[in-house]
């Protein structure tokens, strides 16, 4: 690679334009940019430890490496270092390292994975300890040049003051004595009252200016000096093969620079402009082979999935008692069979990577949720060294967990490869990106159970027929050939993602029925379906035994106080109990997922057959709320999330070919049905839960046990557009 | 070769005159901060306005803007990123990831040209944007926010 390349990745983009202001540069380093703090000259900044570097104008750079994908992470995590640090948080900015720097640094910041809402949970010890450390050591090198004990100086808002003379002095210039120290052995992280940013509902770190001028740099707009764009189309079925392709035709179009086979399922246009590339690309002749699941169809993987509920065997993931036996000593049983189908991600910027390829070194520059992950694909694709590959981390538009996979950049390498030297972005288009997901996986439950007389529940069967992501992305974790991550929040008490009830005779337990479809984690994973299956259900035993359906689970949940108190809160914000007007209706759900405990109250108005959401109140218990405002906000949009999945979205096959090709045959929801969101967070303290995903898996039951209360109407099968309501 | 004018500045445009505009904006005149989300004209992730009206740029082809027309992008809504929609959007913080906040926020500046003072419902129809964070029930916050902030501001100058 040529100096002036390398120098223009470290340090910026070119913005090529045709406008007079021609040249127009962004100054973009391999940092994140935000116009939070004062912006300080770069190499001014001293690393005082891993995840703080301190400028002498007192600029706090705090060190981020799980992925920003709107969550809200990077704001998260900032504040805990920083509080730790006791900075002015006025001054504080972050940087993203690249995996490779992690590993030739021996892995010093951990994991760069971001998914399981464990952005938060899983690093909030380390980063602690890193500000904290680094406060350790700031104080440290003040009280030697003042010659005092450290014992005797505080330090508050990036200033550190020797209580019995007075004397001050900032963080900006001691930074560089405070580096040469050794680091303390253990540091002392504070006591959760002293917290004074960690629970502050600040504004995001990332949001004021530049994305709301459009400044901010995503991967779809990084700009290379020289750069070439790519579209690319791979085999519409999964598991097929790129046979053949006509270049001859499309070689003259306008801009097009190269046809190139990707791999064996893929082949990509190379021109001076994406449009020009995605047009010739469009007129390209292809053939396939549309492999073995050429005729796969959805309904035919159903009739599997169907059959797969009632199968003699399955891989049991949660047992109690007996609970066949308690069924059939019972002296009422319900039975109720539900379905949730295939799920795209379709996060609003579709998937995309840039890349150089030279003899001996490739660089990336891509949105991922799992910057380790890309590097590996980077390496594997490119066959080059580890240590002449890195990939720089841009801001994710959108993940959701599709960006967890690594497949986007293996393209991007293997294209740039071809074109040695020349900057190369890959862009999908949105179909491609329909076509090629990694699918939420369909599952159906069939769920049985058995009330006494006296309307309690005594037993309860809960068979979840379908797809597993486990067996699609990591076989190797399989255990006896089943998925234990398929029971997210039905599993027994004590594990992650516990049931929320205590029942005496419980089974639940998995057929797996695999399509050819990729399966992946899509935000919220199995707790999305799960909730569907119990909660939905609970909502009919209730109804059943002729009980409230609060009351009816409040007896099942004398274990469970930390959920309970969600649900009740939920309940009593939204007024349950109280009268609602005619033909409206309130329901409840309440789940266990990702360390925290959430529930939602809906209330809904059904007329003439038309839903309307009117209000749903949902509550939190994330143990420690780092940001609440944040919170609320990843509440807001996990309905957004949930209730698009529940009202419109479902993924199709026919000739194994996906259907839904766009938002026009995905729909997503739109404000008009947007519902008033309140939201409770109610942190009880003790333990770290994550918020990006869990209230995802309340948002649909919610809904479709208020539909039932409003109408006597059960759905179980989403999505629910289009059906009758009125009936 | 067609001439454009974009935030304010006539520009000559040499892609090919069927070139949705939005590809025109993004790859010809390096203005990214207008996004593809979808082609179709599904999601609003590429609103700009002509003349000060939403149009979906990525089905509108350049050489359909009219000679004299105004086309208006994030990058012109404002001089200092103090519109009142992105006051509001600052105030409420609204954006999470940020892809599809540029045409969020030019669909809201659309609707409050055409309505200073919008209605729920005005909203529902005017904004049909798709946000898959999920900043919808912000989004509605903050196009009222910055009616207000709009009102207020007319009110001083008036």
């Amino acid at each position: 690679m040529t100096n002036k390349l390398l120098d223009l990745s470290r340090r910026k983009f070119v913005i090529g334009s045709a406008t007079g202001s021609a040249g127009l540069s962004l100054g973009f380093g391999l940092a994140t940019r935000n116009s939070h703090a004062a912006h300080h000259a770069d190499g001014a900044k001293t690393e005082v430890d891993a995840w703080v570097l301190i400028a002498p104008d007192d600029t706090v750079t705090i060190r981020i490496v799980r992925s920003e994908m709107g969550q809200g992470t990077l704001t998260g995590l900032a504040q805990m270092v920083a509080d730790e640090l006791d900075a002015d948080w006025s001054k504080v900015t972050t940087e993203q390292p690249t995996p490779g720097q992690n590993v030739a640094r021996d892995r010093v910041w951990g994991s760069f994975s971001t998914g399981g809402s464990q952005g938060i949970r899983a690093s909030q010890q380390y980063v602690r300890e890193g500000g904290a450390t680094a406060r350790a050591l700031l104080i440290e090198a003040a009280a030697n040049e003042w010659g005092v004990p450290a014992s005797e100086c505080t330090a508050s808002e990036s200033v550190i003051t020797h209580k019995p003379s007075g004397r001050k002095t900032t963080y900006g210039k001691v930074a560089a004595k405070a580096a040469a120290l050794p680091p303390p052995m253990d540091v002392k992280l504070k006591d959760p009252k002293d917290w004074k940013l960690i629970g502050a509902p600040v504004k995001r770190i990332d949001t004021t200016h530049d994305k709301i001028t459009g400044k901010q740099i995503f991967g779809a707009d990084v700009q290379l000096d020289g750069m070439l764009n790519a579209a690319v189309k791979a085999c519409p079925v999964n598991g097929g093969k790129l046979v053949s392709y006509d270049q001859s035709k499309v070689s003259n179009m306008p801009g097009v620079r190269a046809v190139v086979k990707v791999d064996d399922t893929a082949v990509a246009v190379v021109a001076e402009t994406w449009w020009q590339a995605k047009t010739a690309l469009d007129a390209l002749p292809i053939t396939w082979d549309k492999g073995e699941h050429a005729k796969a169809s959805s309904s035919e993987y159903e009739a599997i999935i169907d059959a797969g509920l009632t199968a003699d065997e399955a891989f049991v993931g949660n047992e109690a008692g007996d609970a066949e036996k308690a069924l059939a000593g019972a002296s009422k049983t319900v039975e109720a069979v539900y379905g949730y189908p295939f799920q795209n991600h379709a996060p609003m910027e579709p998937m995309n990577a840039t890349a150089v390829w030279t003899e001996d070194k490739c660089e990336v520059w891509c949105p991922t949720q799992n910057g380790e992950a890309a590097l590996g694909a980077c390496i594997a694709a490119s066959g080059l060294d580890a240590a002449n590959c890195d990939v720089h981390k841009i801001n994710l538009g959108g993940g959701f967990g599709r960006r967890g996979n690594s497949d986007y950049v293996e393209q991007v390498v293997a294209i740039a490869k071809q074109l040695p030297g020349t900057p190369i972005k890959l862009l999908w288009s949105r179909e491609e990106d329909m076509l090629h997901g990694m699918y939420h996986p369909y599952t159906k439950a069939r769920v049985v159970g058995g009330l006494d007389d006296d309307g309690k529940l005594v037993g309860m069967h809960l068979r979840i027929s379908g797809q597993s992501i486990i067996a699609g992305l990591f076989p190797q974790a399989l255990r006896g050939g089943g998925d234990q991550l398929q029971f997210q929040g039905l599993n027994a008490p004590g594990q992650e993602h516990p049931i929320s009830y205590t029942i005496p005779n419980l089974k639940v337990d998995h057929a797996m029925r695999n399509s050819h479809l990729r399966p992946g984690f899509w935000r919220g994973v199995n707790v999305n379906q799960n909730c569907v299956y119990m909660e939905c259900f609970m909502d009919e035993l209730a109804h059943a035994a002729g009980r409230d359906a609060l009351e009816f689970r409040e007896e099942l949940m004398k274990d469970n106080q930390k959920a309970l108190a969600v649900l009740k809160a939920a309940a009593d914000g939204a007024g349950w109990g109280t009268k609602t007007k005619p033909g409206s209706g309130r329901g409840l759900a309440v789940f266990s997922a990702f360390g925290s405990f959430v529930a939602a109250c809906a209330e809904v108005t059904v007329s003439n057959g038309e839903l309307e959401i009117d209000r749903i109140v949902a509550a939190t218990d994330p143990g420690y709320a780092v940001n609440p405002q944040q919170i609320e906000a990843q509440v807001e949009g996990s309905f957004v999330y949930g209730l698009s999945a529940m009202l419109y979205s479902e993924c199709t096959f026919e000739n194994g070919e996906i259907q839904e090709t766009n938002f026009h045959n995905y729909q997503s929801l739109r404000l008009a049905k947007m519902p008033e969101v309140e939201t409770i967070v109610m942190p009880s303290g003790g333990f770290w839960g994550g918020v990006g995903e869990p209230t995802i898996s309340v948002a649909a039951p919610a809904v479709l046990n208020a539909i039932f209360n409003a109408t006597g109407k059960r759905i179980r099968q989403l999505p629910i557009d289009g059906i009758d309501l009125s009936a | 070769m067609a001439n454009l004018k974009v935030n304010g500045t006539e520009v000559e445009v040499q892609s090919d005159s069927t070139t949705p505009l939005l590809w025109v904006l993004r790859e010809e005149l390096g203005l990214t901060g207008t996004k593809y989300g979808c082609g179709v004209a599904q999601c609003g992730a590429c609103t700009v306005h002509i003349d000060g009206k939403a149009v979906r740029a990525c089905v509108f082809p350049v050489n359909a803007v009219q000679p004299g027309q105004e086309v208006t992008t994030i990058e012109g809504l404002s001089e200092n990123g103090d519109h009142p929609v992105q006051q509001a959007w600052a105030e409420l913080d609204v954006p999470q990831c940020g892809y599809c906040q540029p045409g969020m926020i030019m669909a809201s500046a659309a609707l409050l040209n055409d309505k200073p003072k919008p209605t729920d419902a005005d909203i529902n129809t005017g904004i049909t944007n798709i946000c898959r964070c999920g900043t919808l029930q912000r989004v509605r916050k903050g196009v009222h926010r910055a009616a207000e902030l709009a009102y207020n501001a007319g009110g001083e100058t008036s």
